[in-house]
């Protein structure tokens, strides 16, 4: 099936205009904390002794300048949606004069790394382990799994990662406690000893982000595979004297995958965002962990730079879901909607 | 006549739920003769569809086949191993399913779906070879050509019901079950599609068992005709034999009730309701709304026999 241009074009106005809306949000929101993120660095600055207070005034009412905070609000949403659309996020209030787009750079590989191999094995693990649940012609000893795989998914994945740093890093020693990589080690990408220390690191964060994950994507899938398992084709399949395996995969999976790679695509968007708390909890140098800093320092430039950053990613996703869905699912067509 | 291509004998299928066994199917036996068309016909929850599931062995728990044979070919089917049954499907016994709107798998082109019964039954053959046997098969059922790439939603619940019936015919079985296969379509496509099966019935030489309720179209279909009641079966016989005098009072009910041209607006249904199959009266299942019931009929079950040749009844009228 081909993919007719006008769809594309609708699809891409829509991802325009949410994008845009996002824009405006993420511009107001941070604005409405009564706060002087400009005012909170020069105090810094005075009570570390490196400012007076005749040049804390002038400093102050530069970097005001620098960022635009003198004018009126509607003329900062205006420069900062023109600057948006040009991709320049700017310099960040509190790392000046670290550029945003450079932070973002430096902590968006750590998170993807974890999080999205976490993210995708918790997807595969849980829809095998959810269809062979589902499947009533498998052994009855996979429903074992359920209830534990259940309680991990009704636990947050910041306190399954307390659990986790208490007795595998705490108490047993097995693994590092926080960081990406170690204080101690030479950070070279092509030396086998850092990648090996920055795996290491990665084990816990994403273990807690694993644990979670499987069991929405198994409790998700058996009940699918239930539904699937009661349609008519499937009565037929069996009438048609097909082997087991081929209903199983060909009528069954085939047919629940759908709306599994749907949440799958919307996750793989929520990657970036959805583990800021469990990067905090191990101090990992990710882009969750960077922003909740900004957020704390009311840093704006930074705030809006990686939440932008966040909104685009999802808006991305989820245009690759409308474009890809109906190749998956003939019933859907491009001209609806 | 011929001999039989199926027997069944003493079937019982019953369901257990917590208040008891469900009687779905109870000691039923029948036979079918090779090349002929019976029709089995019997109110809601008579156990027609329950026969069905049972001849191709899917009943599903809490159901469970208690006891008797059901012979295809010489083979007792109960005897067979899972995957020795799964063989004889669509084989040597085939289904076409009731409402045919949800049989096709949505996600898969309908070639795919005509082929891959054969394919599992360990038919082997090349690309040009599947075309040509799609086509051959969409030909059987009056279906273009393009349909074999088409997905089910793109075809109408007339089509959808020929593509069934051409999956059925595929391995070219001895007997094909058809449950209710027309239920689901207008009276127009009715007619179509059992002229279509009519017709591969005479071209493949296939013995037909055709569930329903509509006497009607069974009195223009079927050569014989087996009326079911309450999970019991109430009488067998030539269809023509059958409509021209009926034996069981159950049967002339049936036909009674079928509404009449010149009789506008009368019509006489059957008082009463179906039995429970938890707990189903002593003696004759019917006897609560016969008409003709005596006091034998609440104290013993009449037994099922033959009367005259190729004729069946189980009534106290007939055998007491």
């Amino acid at each position: 099936m081909r993919i007719p241009l006008s769809y594309v074009f609708k699809r891409i106005g829509f991802l325009v205009a949410v994008l845009f809306t996002a824009a405006t949000i993420n511009f107001l929101i941070p604005k409405l904390a009564p706060r002087d993120p400009v005012q909170e660095l020069v105090n810094q600055k005075i009570a570390s002794g490196g400012l007076t207070s005749q040049g804390a005034a002038e400093f102050r009412d530069s970097l005001r300048k620098l960022y635009g905070l003198d004018k009126p609000l509607w003329q900062q949403y205006l420069t900062y949606i023109w600057n948006t659309m040009r991709f320049d996020l700017g310099y960040s209030i509190v790392n000046y004069p670290v550029r945003v787009d450079f932070i973002i750079g430096q902590t968006v590989f750590w998170t993807l790394g974890f999080v999205g191999t976490s993210t995708i094995l918790a997807f595969l693990i849980g829809t095998v382990v959810g269809a062979l649940v589902g499947w009533s012609k498998t052994s009855k000893w996979f429903s074992w799994l359920m209830p534990p795989l259940a309680a991990f998914s009704a636990v947050p994945a910041f306190i399954i990662a307390l659990v986790l740093i208490y007795f595998l890093a705490f108490k047993l020693h097995a693994f590092p406690l926080r960081g990406g990589y170690s204080a101690t080690i030479v950070k070279d990408w092509s030396s086998t000893e850092f990648l090996l220390d920055v795996a290491h690191h990665a084990i816990l964060p994403a273990l807690s982000m694993l644990l979670v994950s499987i069991g929405g994507w198994s409790l998700g899938m058996r009940s699918m595979m239930v539904t699937v398992e009661g349609q008519d084709y499937i009565t037929f399949a069996e009438a048609k004297g097909l082997k087991g395996s081929r209903i199983f995969f060909r009528y069954a999976l085939r047919n629940t995958l759908l709306p599994q790679v749907t949440s799958l695509a919307m996750q793989l968007g929520l990657i970036v965002s959805g583990a800021s708390l469990v990067e905090t909890m191990f101090s990992y140098p990710g882009i969750g962990n960077r922003l909740g800093a900004a957020i704390a320092a009311l840093d704006y430039p930074v705030i809006y730079g990686i939440v932008f950053f966040l909104v685009v990613g999802i808006a991305v996703a989820t245009l690759v879901v409308d474009l890809l869905y109906p190749l998956l699912d003939p019933r859907i067509s491009y001209s609806g909607g | 006549m011929s001999e039989p291509v199926l027997q069944v004998k003493n079937l019982k299928v019953y369901y257990y739920v917590e208040a008891g066994a469900v009687k779905a199917v109870d000691d039923v036996s029948f036979t079918l003769d090779f090349g002929v068309k019976m029709g089995l016909v019997g109110e809601s929850g008579s156990g027609k569809s329950t026969m069905a599931f049972a001849l191709m062995r899917m009943i599903k728990p809490p159901g469970k086949i208690e006891s008797g044979q059901m012979i295809l070919d010489g083979i007792d089917l109960l005897k067979l191993s899972e995957e020795k049954m799964r063989q004889t499907r669509l084989r040597k016994l085939a289904m076409i399913p009731q409402g045919a709107m949800n049989a096709l798998n949505p996600v898969m082109r309908i070639d795919k779906q005509l082929i891959d019964g054969m394919l599992d039954h360990g038919v082997i053959m090349s690309k040009e070879e599947r075309e040509a046997r799609v086509a051959q098969l969409l030909e059987m059922v009056d279906l273009p050509p393009k349909v074999a790439k088409m997905y089910p939603h793109e075809l109408s619940g007339g089509m959808q019901q020929r593509v069934t019936v051409a999956q059925s015919i595929s391995m070219e079985p001895d007997v094909i079950i058809a449950d209710e296969p027309t239920s689901a379509l207008d009276v127009v496509i009715q007619r179509q599609v059992m002229e279509t099966i009519n017709r591969l019935q005479q071209r493949l030489g296939l013995s037909i068992i055709l569930i329903g309720h509509d006497m009607g179209l069974m009195a223009q279909s079927v050569d014989r005709l087996a009326v079911m009641y309450a999970g019991k079966m109430m009488e067998i016989g030539e269809t023509h034999a059958m409509f021209r005098d009926p034996l069981h009072p159950y049967t002339r009910l049936l036909i009674e009730s079928l509404p009449v041209l010149e009789n506008k607006g009368v019509f006489s249904g059957i008082p009463g309701i179906t039995p429970s199959l938890l707990n189903p009266p002593e003696g004759c299942v019917f006897h609560t709304r016969c008409p003709k019931a005596w006091n034998l009929c609440q104290e013993a079950t009449p037994e099922f026999v033959e009367i005259k040749p190729g004729r069946w009844v189980a009534c106290h009228l007939h055998t007491a």
